[in-house]
């Protein structure tokens, strides 16, 4: 089986796994990083949605073999230690999650928005395409707009 | 199936005074105690009086409180701990799913311990048959039935440590008070919580009297508080079930059939599936053929793999049309004759819904020979550990059933399907398992709300209305899950009498009209298909009310009268008006709107509380409408955290949209079309308001259910401004229900 290397998190991982085995059940499955959650496993929830090399990527979708060398950011990788991200502390100013399964996957959507677009309008926050079964997106925009000016200041 | 224990309980508890007060200490040096008194709520209030009209059953009592009168002799078994640490640890008996039910808890006892919020850890019971009925979370019941057991548990080790600190002072309780986690005596001397659990688990105090603090002195109980879990969701800690590591548990998945409830003849190609790579073991289960590998992705090949020949279904001809024409045969007739008077009439049918909960069903479970264990997100973990045991053939008190935090439910997680299925595979393959559902499974082969037809004839005159008649005729609903037991536990208080099934029971006790519109009848009827149903979020009023408030605003227009100031003149109460002028004054109800966007409002009552739901709507295009903006306001007697309701009332919005709008499941040939978020089409961002205010009126009264309580007015509202806004009268739901799409392979 051949193995791969990449950057999970800013530590390096070994996994031997077929190629084209995605790299969600990578992470989940064999390397214990849970925070990507599966939802639909075709790029239709966006629950697992993680960073690569800095961009928003469904990793339910994309086979290992393509992060090989490269790097990937989860959940469990953006906050600096104890420090949160200002993306997580606006998610708890606006108390966004309920049950708190998508979360991990709005999250990281809009970080990976707010990274090319740092005054977001309703229109661009609109086409996040994660689903929030319960609800949230009100919250979920506020949120987004109220990390936006802080991260902007 | 547990009438006898039911029975046996009650009858024991009823030669105890309802007064009694039941403390048990376990070992020290923690302060562990099991203590309450059975709430003297549990009874129903009488119905407000002075009404003109007969009271509905469910305003003589709803379901909520039957619930908690079934629970009422248990409801004092409630374990809270003190550790020497300072922190309180409470042992929850229901399942949090995201209704937040563990922050509101954890106020509570904060509240009663004066110990900061942060102090508190509240963590989900295991299944405990001895609390017989207690262990049951639906009809938005939680913080009903337990907002007076766990103040008084709470009161108690208030008390206990208080008597504590007095004993090693030398001063008498009532010179002491708490505050931040500590015992203050009057010169100011301290003592934490945490110096005090030893004594205050050995000492003998058999006069101890605790009354919880009056609502008047709540600091924390009715401020808004943030998630206590809300840190662990967003740096994702938060574990679900299929996060956590059980040893030996491998990823497990089940090809399932082309039709529900189909079985498995013969599996074609087990040689060669079994040798694919990451594959661990294969087996037959009466739900499908289940496949364990290395890692999910390999379990979902090689289910994808499998070649079988099935078995047929039990409903593989059926398809919507059909349904239709059943449910609308089953309908029961109006008594009123539309000839005497002036009257009107409508019909409304609205399609199956999933529950679509984004974690789909999963479950652990280790069985072995003479023990098991298990792991799921269970609303009802008892009558699920009684099947279970059942189903791999060992006494109930040998197997564990240990309730997770789940990924949604809007009762999805009243059936244990899932947890009982991982059993049987776990004793076939003899190895514990990580059962997780597909997607497309989970919509297909999971539970749906039942179909509705509903039609309704009011008759009006000289500006009154004279009669109000509904006729419901839905699939059925399946109850299996324990609440029959509830209800026939009760069957003596209940207020409707006769030879109803559960269903009926059901229906009466919580669906009713909130308007004085005269001689009013609703009536159920069933129509038995052999699908996988279940109750969503608002079991029958999400339809029946959603229906009803439509009516509404159509009676409004023939009598010439505006949506709001109908309602007005007929809802029964200032409270009721008090939640409808709010969101009239704060959504300024009436204002000019450009051509293609209407105001809509709503109104609903159920479990003691009541709101209101204003929107606007953009149909400009009717295909695509958007609701661009929604006022709420909620009067749920007594909010315990503001923050946790709005979240409620906010997910019910959510849920009227995509349900109002586009999200339905298309039942063809014995399976629903749908399979992902693609294609049942559950409201996205854009779908989504950018503007939303809601407002939670102040107490004044005894805490009512929540986590209901938004749909079905939001229903209401939605549906009136697109009637509004585009000329058309919407009849039946989702408006905008096309097969969009291509359906995946069966
Ligand atoms: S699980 Fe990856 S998009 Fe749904
Ligand atoms: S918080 Fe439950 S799915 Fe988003």
């Amino acid at each position: 089986m051949p193995t791969y290397s990449f950057s999970v998190n800013g530590r390096t991982v070994t996994v031997d796994a077929p190629a084209d085995l995605p790299l969600l059940w990578a992470l989940r499955d064999r390397l214990g990083v849970k925070g990507p959650k599966y939802g639909c496993g075709i790029d239709v929830c966006k629950a697992c949605t993680s960073h690569l090399d800095g961009k928003a990527i469904n990793p339910c979708v994309v086979p290992l073999s393509e992060v090989e060398g490269r790097e990937v950011t989860t959940i469990e990788g953006l906050a600096d230690g104890d420090k949160l991200h200002p993306v997580q502390e606006a998610w708890l100013e606006q108390d966004v999650a309920q049950c708190g399964y998508c979360q991990p996957g709005q999250i990281m959507a809009a970080v990976a928005l707010l990274k090319t677009t740092g005054d977001p309008t309703d229109a661009e926050i609109d086409a996040i395409q994660n689903v929030c079964r319960c609800g949230t997106y009100f919250r979920i925009r506020e949120a987004i707009k109220s990390a936006a000016a802080k991260m902007r200041k | 199936m547990c009438d006898p224990v039911a029975n046996s309980a009650r009858h024991a508890d009823s030669g105890v005074s309802r007064r009694r007060f039941l403390t048990f200490l376990v070992a020290a040096p923690t302060l562990t105690l099991a203590t309450g008194l059975a709430p003297e709520a549990a009874l129903p209030a009488n119905a407000e009086t002075a009404l003109p009209g007969l009271p509905q059953p469910a305003d003589i009592m709803d379901l909520g409180e039957i619930l908690i009168l079934a629970g009422t002799p248990t409801a004092h078994l409630l374990v809270l701990e003190v550790t020497e640490e300072g922190e309180a640890h409470f042992e929850l008996p229901r399942a949090e799913v995201g209704q937040g039910i563990t922050t509101a808890v954890a106020m509570l006892v904060a509240e009663e311990l004066d110990l900061p919020l942060s102090k508190v850890r509240v963590r989900l019971a295991d299944a405990r048959p001895e609390l017989l009925m207690n262990q049951l979370t639906g009809s938005s019941n939680t913080i009903r039935s337990v907002y007076g057991p766990v103040r008084r548990t709470a009161a108690a080790a208030r008390a206990r440590l208080i008597a504590a600190a007095g004993a090693q002072w030398g001063l008498p309780a009532d010179r002491l008070v708490t505050r931040d986690g500590a015992v203050v005596a009057p010169d100011g001397r301290t003592a934490p919580f945490g110096s005090l659990t030893t004594i205050a688990a050995k000492l003998s105090l058999p006069d101890l009297t605790v009354t919880p603090k009056p609502e008047s002195e709540h600091r924390l109980v009715g401020t808004p508080a943030s998630r206590i879990d809300a840190r662990a969701m967003v740096t994702g800690q938060m574990r679900y079930t299929l996060d956590l590591d059980v040893a030996g548990a491998k990823p497990t998945m089940v090809r399932r059939p082309p039709t529900i409830n189909g079985t498995v003849r013969s599996v074609n190609n087990e040689a060669a599936v079994r040798a694919m790579p990451g594959v661990i073991d294969l087996a037959v289960v009466p739900t499908g053929v289940a496949v364990m590998a290395e890692t999910f992705g390999q379990a979902l090949d090689a289910k994808d793999a499998l070649q079988v020949t099935w078995n047929g279904g039990t409903v593989d001809t059926l398809s919507d049309a059909d349904i239709r024409l059943r449910l609308r045969a089953a309908a029961l007739p109006f008594v009123v004759p539309p000839l005497l008077t002036l009257h009107l009439d409508a019909e409304f049918d609205f399609a199956f819904v999933s529950h679509a909960p984004l974690e789909t069903n999963s479950a652990i479970a280790d069985v072995r020979d003479d023990r098991a264990e298990i792991w799921a997100g269970l609303k009802s973990p008892i009558v699920a550990k009684q099947t279970i045991a059942a189903a791999v053939g060992l006494p109930a008190d040998r197997v564990t059933v240990h309730v997770t935090q789940s990924g949604g439910s809007f009762g999805r997680r009243l059936f244990f399907d899932g947890a009982l299925e991982a059993a049987r595979i776990s004793k076939a393959m003899r190895k514990p398992v990580k059962l997780m559902w597909s997607r497309i499974d989970d919509m297909r082969h999971g539970r749906a709300r039942p179909a509705t037809h509903h039609k309704i004839r009011a008759t009006y005159a000289l500006g009154q209305v004279l009669t109000y008649e509904h006729r419901v005729a839905a699939v059925e609903t399946d109850f299996r899950h324990g609440l029959g037991e509830m209800l026939t536990a009760v069957a003596a208080d209940l207020p409707v009498g006769g030879d109803l099934t559960f269903a009926q029971t059901v229906f009466l006790t919580t669906v009713k009209v909130p308007y004085d519109f005269g001689v009013v009848t609703e009536l159920l009827s069933e129509v038995p298909l052999k699908m996988h149903t279940a109750s969503w979020r608002s079991v029958y009023s999400a339809n029946t009310r959603g229906a009803e408030e439509i009516l509404v605003d159509e009676l409004a227009k023939k009598m010439g009268q505006d949506p709001v100031a109908f309602r007005r003149r007929f809802l029964k109460t200032a409270r009721q008006r008090a939640v409808l002028d709010k969101v009239a004054t704060a959504g300024s109800w009436g204002r000019a709107m450009p051509a293609g966007f209407a105001q809509g409002v709503g109104f609903h009552e159920e479990y003691k509380s009541c709101t209101a739901c204003l929107v606007e709507i953009d149909a400009r295009d009717p295909k695509t409408p958007r609701v661009v903006k929604a006022v709420i306001a909620a009067d749920v007697g007594r909010p315990i955290n503001p923050r946790g309701l709005e979240a409620q009332l906010l997910g019910g919005l959510t849920d009227a949209i995509s349900t109002t709008l586009r999200a339905g499941l298309h039942i063809d040939k014995g399976l629903p079309l749908e399979g992902s978020y693609s294609q049942f089409h559950y409201a996205r961002q854009k779908d989504s308001p950018s503007d939303v205010q809601i407002f939670i009126m102040p107490a004044g009264g005894e805490p009512g259910g929540a986590g209901e309580l938004g749909v079905p007015a939001a229903v209401g509202a939605i549906a009136n401004a697109y009637a509004r806004a585009t000329g058309r009268k919407p009849r039946g739901f989702p408006i905008n229900f096309d097969v969009d799409f291509t359906p995946f392979p069966r």
